[in-house]
């Protein structure tokens, strides 16, 4: 066992191209669950539609790379316009369950062999960053203590949080305009928002193309990270991971994604290093295989939900009273 | 015992309980785990050079086996799981193709040690629509066969959503709980028949119901928790259950001793085996039998009151605790046998009841929320809409027209197709 390495792992992950992808993602949930109270159970579908979205348009089409995000960028509104026309109308948990069927929709569909020649069915498609790879300014790889990342790692790092950090900074505007006012009275109470003569249903779909489109560019991130996508990363359980990221942060707060990301990635890889040392020293039984430690990372994603959920639903940083969501 | 003290213990319980059985199921990290297979032209004759593309679970390529002058691929595995193989079309000589375009990809689970035949049937395509109405029977057949497990797992769920309001995420893995339950009792340990471990099995899931509503789901009520707090709770305990039995049942798929292969009985234009025939019929009667239950019975009769107005029910005199514990109870026990049977016509693994979860919803939506004859009804529907489908549509994509008539009822009778109309918006 080596502590110190667990340590840099953690960090590294806690910091790195994944936890800055998954906090673009848990903003865009922030606006659709935190302000809004949309129980949005599909968000894996925005970032699969960011990720392919860039994928296709470059390798398929030949498109460039800009070209790609917009493309990305339009498909994440017309996901949202499409999801939001016929649930935002009905009550917080039919949404819930219409978006997370329409995420697996679009897993089965982009995974399915008629479609392979446009999305490259169970394979996916690989080889559309060269582009983003080309256009990096680092020369070569940083290391600061046991922190070592290198210079696409470095490359990726940097569009991330500089995303990230743009996010934020229109989460903190948006959140303190009187349209994000309009967003948490609706949050509060739909009837009374709308006897004051606000659009409810028009102030539900822009938080939902607004978060949608947050997420989708984290899984433009996530796909440039990669630098290869599949049908079969997007599973239902990621947005999952998104709320727990949220809630452990603090739903309805501009640093809580953030902040959640960071120490979800940190506690995720330092859990799986000790994992994998106390494996590999023999301190765990040997039916504890690489199936059991995936499983571990999930069931410890549950359990911390759950907690979380009953104990602490306002996170790290979150106000409790923010949090009076309720089916209404 | 206060609520959080259970809710951190719970988990560690069923954790000890599974690691203590879970060295039975035990994998050897480095067996010998394989695909192979051949591949003949249609006139018998093997076909040297062709590819066959295997990548894991995750997408990520294992290897590519290329038939040698015996028409042989052979591609070695890093371990139990699944795997997509794919012909490899291109590689094909020109004048050949598959025999159905659909099958160029197949998904294999592969057990430890396992070295498994993968066949790709190659000849002259087969015309889809040509068929499509002598087809039309047997797709019917299926889609019953599997709308009725549907309904069984889903009047639970709706029926909890009745009387609670709570959609419990974690009902498919109460079928899948079932279904593993089952496999120890037939296979794993003491090798029941699969009667008794299918009256086991449902027995536990009701047990498993019941302790859900008195050790979470009754506390997390008085203690006044919203219901979108109570929904994200369900996912984590979704998160939770799975997992566990991910660690106890490991990624394979596995089939129940006996029954697993039979000739089918031809009858009226359809094929049916015995064992399908025998689900059915018993899932018809268990479905008849919740329908008494439910119409003919006080406490059915007083379930249906809670379900429908919660409050007059009970300033009317009902022990509104009681019925929603024996709706936890009737739920958890209709899902595990569901889980049984599906086990018993497919085959267990991990991920069933999360499949059926969606398709559960989708059914339970079409019927109308919260009612126990319309989740019966519009699960029926979801089941026959998924396998007559793959009549003209490939059967990759069966999942995926019933969550889109999920979207479209939701569109224009958000209801049901039974639900008495009400706002709900």
């Amino acid at each position: 066992m080596d502590p110190a390495a667990i340590l840099a792992n953690a960090l590294r992950a806690a910091l790195g191209p994944s936890a800055a992808a998954y906090a673009l993602l848990a903003i865009g949930l922030n606006f659709h669950f935190g302000y809004t109270g949309l129980l949005n159970f599909g968000q894996v579908g925005f970032m699969l539609l960011g990720a392919y979205g860039v994928a296709i348009t470059v390798t398929v089409f030949g498109g460039s790379l800009w070209l790609g995000l917009l493309v990305s960028l339009l498909l994440a509104v017309a996901l949202a316009l499409l999801l939001g026309a016929p649930t935002l109308r009905l009550r917080a948990d039919y949404l819930a369950i219409t978006t997370i069927a329409a995420a697996e929709i679009l897993r089965f569909t982009f995974r399915a062999s008629p479609s392979r020649d446009l999305t490259g069915g169970v394979f996916g498609l690989s080889g559309f960053a060269a582009e983003f790879n080309a256009l990096n300014p680092y020369t070569s790889g940083i290391q600061i203590g046991f922190l070592a990342y290198n210079e696409r790692q470095l490359w990726v790092l940097t569009v991330g949080w500089t995303l990230v950090a743009l996010a934020v900074l229109l989460t903190y505007l948006l959140a303190r305009s009187p349209w994000g006012r309009a967003l948490k009275a609706i949050r509060e109470d739909e009837d009374a928002a709308r006897s004051l003569g606000k659009n409810v249903f028009g102030y539900k779909m822009q938080s939902l193309v607004l978060g949608g489109v947050i997420g989708a560019l984290g899984g433009v991130v996530f796909a440039l990270n990669l630098q290869s996508v599949h049908p079969d990363t997007f599973l239902p359980l990621l947005t999952f991971y998104f709320y727990t990221i949220l809630i452990l942060g603090g739903a309805a707060t501009v640093l809580g994604p953030v902040a959640g990301s960071i120490v979800f990635w940190f506690l995720m890889a330092g859990m799986d290093a000790t994992l994998r040392q106390a494996g590999a020293a023999g301190y765990m039984p040997d039916w504890f295989g690489a199936d059991a430690l995936g499983a571990v990372r999930f069931l410890v994603v549950g359990i911390g939900l759950m907690l979380l959920m009953i104990f602490r639903p306002q996170g790290m940083f979150g106000d409790r009273r923010e949090l009076a969501l309720n089916v209404r | 015992m206060s609520l959080g003290w259970r809710v951190m213990v719970a988990p560690l319980v069923l954790a000890l309980l599974v690691l203590s059985v879970a060295p039975a199921l035990a994998q050897d990290a480095d067996g010998a785990e394989a695909l192979q297979g051949r591949i003949n032209d249609p006139d018998r004759e093997p076909i040297a050079g062709v590819e066959v593309l295997v990548v894991d679970d995750d997408g990520v390529e294992v290897g590519l086996g290329v038939t040698d002058e015996e028409g042989q691929w052979f591609v070695p595995l890093p371990g139990p799981g699944s795997y997509t193989a794919t012909l490899v079309e291109e590689s094909l000589p020109p004048d050949v193709g598959l025999r159905d375009p659909d099958r160029a990809s197949l998904d294999v689970d592969v057990r430890s040690e396992q070295q498994r035949s993968v066949g790709f049937a190659l000849g002259e395509e087969r015309g889809p629509g040509a068929t499509a109405l002598s087809r039309l029977p047997q797709s019917l057949l299926n889609g019953v066969k599997f709308g009725l497990l549907i309904a069984m797992t889903a009047i639970g769920l709706s029926l909890i959503f009745g009387t609670t309001g709570l959609i419990n995420f974690a009902h498919g893995e109460l079928v899948t709980l079932g279904a593993i339950v089952a496999y120890f009792l037939n296979v794993a340990g003491p090798q029941l028949p699969i009667i008794a471990a299918l009256a086991i099995a449902t027995a536990v899931g009701g047990l498993v119901g019941a302790g859900l509503e008195r050790g979470l789901w009754r506390p997390l009520r008085d203690r006044r928790t919203g219901l979108i707090q109570m929904l994200v709770i369900s996912i984590g305990l979704t998160l939770v259950l799975r997992h566990i039995m991910l660690i106890v049942f490991g990624g394979a798929s596995r089939t129940y001793s006996g029954y697993a292969v039979q000739a089918p009985i031809e009858m009226l234009g359809v094929r049916v085996t015995p064992r399908d025939l025998t689900v059915m019929l018993f899932s018809v009667a268990v479905l008849l039998g919740v329908a008494y239950l439910l119409q003919r019975t006080r406490l059915g009769k007083a379930m249906r009151a809670v379900a429908d107005n919660r409050d007059l029910a009970e300033s009317s005199g009902i022990d509104v605790k009681r019925i929603i514990l024996v709706v936890w109870i009737l739920g958890g026990a209709l899902a595990a046998l569901g889980g049984v049977l599906l086990g018993i016509v497919e085959n267990v693994n991990y991920m069933m009841g999360f499949r059926l979860l969606l398709l559960m919803f989708a059914g339970v939506i079409l019927g109308g929320l919260g009612t126990a004859f319309g989740a019966a009804v519009g699960s029926l529907v979801v089941g026959i809409v998924t396998e007559v489908s793959t009549i003209w549509l490939t059967s990759e994509l069966k999942d995926v027209w019933a969550l889109l008539v999920l979207i479209l009822v939701l569109l224009f009778r958000p209801q049901g197709i039974l639900g008495i109309k009400e706002r709900i918006g």
